[in-house]
């Protein structure tokens, strides 16, 4: 019933969709990718990969009963935040869900303090208070680490609007999945972002999956960089497995928002590699289908091989930068073992100022 | 006789304001919406217009007058055939001074009027007894989640009015694997998938229970109801006495509720004393899977909308359930869960896990404590409290929810009101630590309500230590 509904919708929004945006916003053009030079495509190697070694660790201590509760992983996205990153500029604020430890690593969150917060312990990034899906910097201007599907996208918005108040030219970085877009308070967003003209750029990260919900099965509207036309928003789809493709539509998009043309939406075509979160068997796809997206488009794949074509590096480099980054996340881990609980007297603190 | 024209109110909270102009003059011809006078209050310039057709006759307050009360006669109009000698018959009726006192008088009658009819009593409510379990039923061990899996499913094949809408609950087989099967059996028409938009599709469920469907909403927990809670509260709940008994919503919103295991503040709260906050709901939250299946039957059926919170935590417990065709229990009846003497431990949902915990250590030390599973939040089966409390004269409660406002602190209310005589010491109400839900282990454990503090409390009320 489902299915046979999004069809039908899917076609009516299509057709309208060329009249509102020739009349509403001169949609900028989706910009070509172009390529990296040598030091960009290695900054870009090492901080994706800093990622996906941290989540596999995050993955382990989950498995051996050291990280409770929800854990979502970023595996297979981490071209999206580490492209984004490579737009920004300092004073950019970032805002996302749950899923939300890639997107703190790239914004230079430290790791031992995210992987000791995963673990509940006093050196986390909230004291061991908020754990996975809660965590902040304001030194970094992470505004979160958010538990309620959507709701970070008026929290975003509010960030653009104080940015528009002060009149800085700082950019909202806001990011929700393919799932979150349906909620109501995302269109109410964009409607206020739109008549206010705020800098706020909506990353929707469309990993094909709302838990087990593939986009089809929920979505009358399936290409998200059309959410906005109705607001006047335009909207660009991306490659997100290409951290080119991400930073080139960041620049674009980061450049709007801060010469005061409001809002824009960019849709992140990913994937997660990994169930929606630990305790999820992914039945929902095939395993054909996981394989092909981690072979065929893998994000950090992509770079070494272009590295190695290049002769920007060497197998003896790459393995060096490897071996930093396993550094890192194994100085995390054990860091995130050995850290204390927080003091029984932390239950009653940081209730009300 | 010459028709008065009335000092207007601008607003509902308007009481008097200032003839600030006449337009229209003595003897001045008017027709319906020509403008008289001006009025003004501390808000606000407003034109009177006339409303009948004559001939302004006389006026009774002149320009400038401060404090004009609404509803004083501030003209005279003469319409059609009468003259200004007329005017003299309206000289009888009270001036405006005059006008103005039987304006306070009725004001002062007022509130005593409203005392003459006395606030009615609220309605007794009364709850049938659960039904009789026919000797030689067959008990059938049972977890909750199928308790209410086949809960659903029975309501299902019983009525084709009744389907499952939520996030996940049909391919997926639920979140939690409560609707485990329900697509395979009913399709996709009566078993569907929403995408996350919780406040939408609460709201879609109240329309097609407004139109007379029976629609089961479940939320993939009750921390997400809160994007939907204006639905269930202003559209659900309030409907059938907004519209004087035509029409309400049998509607069914059910899910885990309360705190899973370290899922932090977000995920981790009891919507017990929320939902039990609101005329127009019935709310339930059952402990056993046996009240699990029965209320939840009895739910489906109910004309009313039903708030049926569950809990994560409690879903793999296993526990008897009578096999039985119809096996349907009443909603509102609390379950004296343990007989005993000495105290009264008064909880539901999985406070229950604590208060039998308690209970057994306390048989230990030879406190024989009475423990009640109220099963359902509202309509609130005090008697039954009361009638325990009585007979123990000691009372403790048991929730995880949050202190302040809570189930307990209600009983605690109702039972030193109606039972104060028979309190041997003050009721003490164990529930969670007033603080959002923290999310490493050791906090964790610590703001929840334990099986010690609940031993501690019943102690403490019976004086030992
Ligand atoms: C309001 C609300 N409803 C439901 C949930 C449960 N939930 C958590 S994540 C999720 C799926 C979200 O999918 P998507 O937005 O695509 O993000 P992804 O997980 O793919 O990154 C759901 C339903 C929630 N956290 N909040
Ligand atoms: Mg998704």
């Amino acid at each position: 019933m489902a299915r046979a509904a999004s069809k039908t919708s899917a076609a009516r929004s299509r057709s309208t969709k060329k009249g509102a945006a020739g009349a509403a916003v001169q949609a900028p053009k989706p910009p070509k990718p172009e390529d990296f030079d040598k030091e960009q495509e290695l900054h870009a190697y090492r901080e994706m990969l800093l990622i996906r070694r941290f989540e596999e660790k995050a993955g382990q201590l989950y498995g051996m009963g050291l990280i409770g509760g929800f854990c979502h992983l970023y595996i297979g996205q981490e071209a999206v935040v580490v492209g984004m990153q490579m737009s920004m500029n300092d004073g950019d604020q970032v805002i996302t869900g749950y899923r939300d430890h890639g997107h703190m690593l790239a914004t230079g969150m430290e790791a031992r303090g995210v992987m000791a917060e995963l673990t509940g312990r006093r050196n986390g990034y909230s004291k061991g208070k908020g754990g996975s899906m809660h965590m902040f910097s304001k030194e970094k201007k992470f505004y979160g680490g958010h538990g309620i599907v959507g709701a970070q996208v008026p929290l975003g918005t509010g960030l653009a609007f104080a940015n528009r108040y002060r009149g800085d030219d700082s950019v909202s970085i806001t990011y929700f999945g393919d799932g979150a877009a349906n909620q109501g308070q995302v269109y109410e967003s964009f409607n206020m972002a739109s008549l206010w003209k705020l800098p706020v750029v909506y990353i929707i990260e469309n990993n094909r999956y709302a838990m087990g919900t593939a986009v089809a099965r929920s979505s009358a509207e399936t290409d998200f960089s059309h959410r906005g036309l109705s607001f006047k928003i335009p909207g660009i789809q991306v490659d997100g497995m290409d951290v080119r493709a991400v930073k080139a539509a960041g620049d674009l998009a980061v450049d709007w928002c801060r010469s005061g043309k409001g809002p824009i939406i960019l849709e992140m075509q990913t994937y997660r590699y990994r169930g929606h979160s630990m305790s999820d068997p992914a039945k929902y796809r095939s395993k054909d289908e996981v394989q092909k997206m981690r072979s065929e488009h893998d994000p950090i794949e992509q770079v070494k091989q272009r590295l190695v074509a290049n002769k920007w590096a060497d197998e003896d480099e790459l393995k060096a930068i490897d071996k930093e980054v396993r550094e890192i996340v194994g100085d995390s881990a054990e860091f995130a073992q050995t850290d204390p609980e927080p003091d029984v007297s932390e239950l009653y603190t940081d209730i009300l100022l | 006789m010459p028709t008065e024209i009335l000092m207007p109110a601008l607003s509902p909270t308007m009481e008097e304001g200032n003839l600030s102009k006449w337009i229209k003059k003595e003897g001045d011809a008017v027709a319906p919406g020509d403008v008289i006078a001006e009025i003004e209050t501390d808000k606000a310039t407003m034109e009177v217009e006339a409303v009948d057709e004559g001939t302004l006759g006389k006026i009774l307050i002149a320009e400038g007058t401060e404090g004009v009360k609404v509803n004083t006669a501030i003209a005279l109009l003469l319409t059609e055939g009468e003259s200004e000698a007329d005017l003299d018959k309206a000289a009888s009726k009270p001036t405006a001074e005059a006008s103005d006192e039987a304006n306070d008088d009725a004001e002062q009658d007022e509130p005593e009027d409203k005392a003459g009819g006395s606030v009615p009593a609220a309605p007794e409510v009364k709850a049938a007894a659960d039904p009789d379990i026919p000797e030689g039923t067959e008990m059938v061990s049972t977890t909750v989640r199928e308790a209410l899996r086949d809960a659903m499913a029975e309501e299902m094949r019983r009525d084709g009015d009744v389907f499952v809408m939520g996030e996940e609950v049909a391919e997926y087989q639920g979140a939690y694997k409560v609707t485990q099967g329900l697509l395979q059996e009913f399709g996709d028409k009566r078993v569907v998938d929403t995408p996350i938009t919780e406040h939408g599709f609460a709201g879609v469920g109240v329309g097609a229970a407004f139109a007379g469907l029976k629609p089961i909403v479940e939320f993939m927990t009750f921390n997400f109801a809160m994007q939907a809670i204006d639905q269930i509260v202003n559209s659900a709940a309030k409907t059938l006495y907004m519209a004087g008994g035509q029409m309400g919503a049998p509607i069914v919103f059910r899910g885990p509720n309360g705190a899973a295991a370290r899922v932090a503040a977000q995920h981790s709260q009891c919507y017990a004393a929320w939902y039990g906050h609101i005329p127009g709901l019935k709310v339930v939250m059952p402990y056993t899977a046996a009240d699990a299946k029965g209320l939840l039957k009895a739910a489906i059926r109910d004309p009313n909308p039903v708030i049926f919170l569950e809990n994560e935590i409690l879903y793999g417990q296993s526990f008897d359930v009578p096999k039985m065709d119809d096996f349907v229990l009443p909603i509102g009846k609390a379950r004296i869960h343990k007989e005993g003497k000495d105290a009264t431990i008064v909880s539901f949902g999985i406070g229950m896990t604590y208060a039998v915990k308690a209970a057994e250590e306390l048989a230990g030390e030879g406190i024989d404590v009475e423990v009640i599973d109220l099963r359902t939040i509202r309509p609130m089966d005090l008697d039954t409290v009361i009638a325990s409390v009585k007979k123990t004269n000691r009372l403790v409660t048991v929730e995880e929810g949050f202190p302040q406002s809570s189930v307990g602190a209600h009983i605690a209310s109702q039972v030193m009101q109606r039972a104060f005589d028979y309190l041997d010491a003050p009721v003490i109400t164990v529930a969670g630590k007033d603080v959002p839900m923290p999310y490493a282990a050791n906090l964790e454990k610590l703001a929840l309500p334990s099986v010690a503090e609940v031993v501690e409390a019943v102690k403490a009320v019976s004086y030992r230590s």
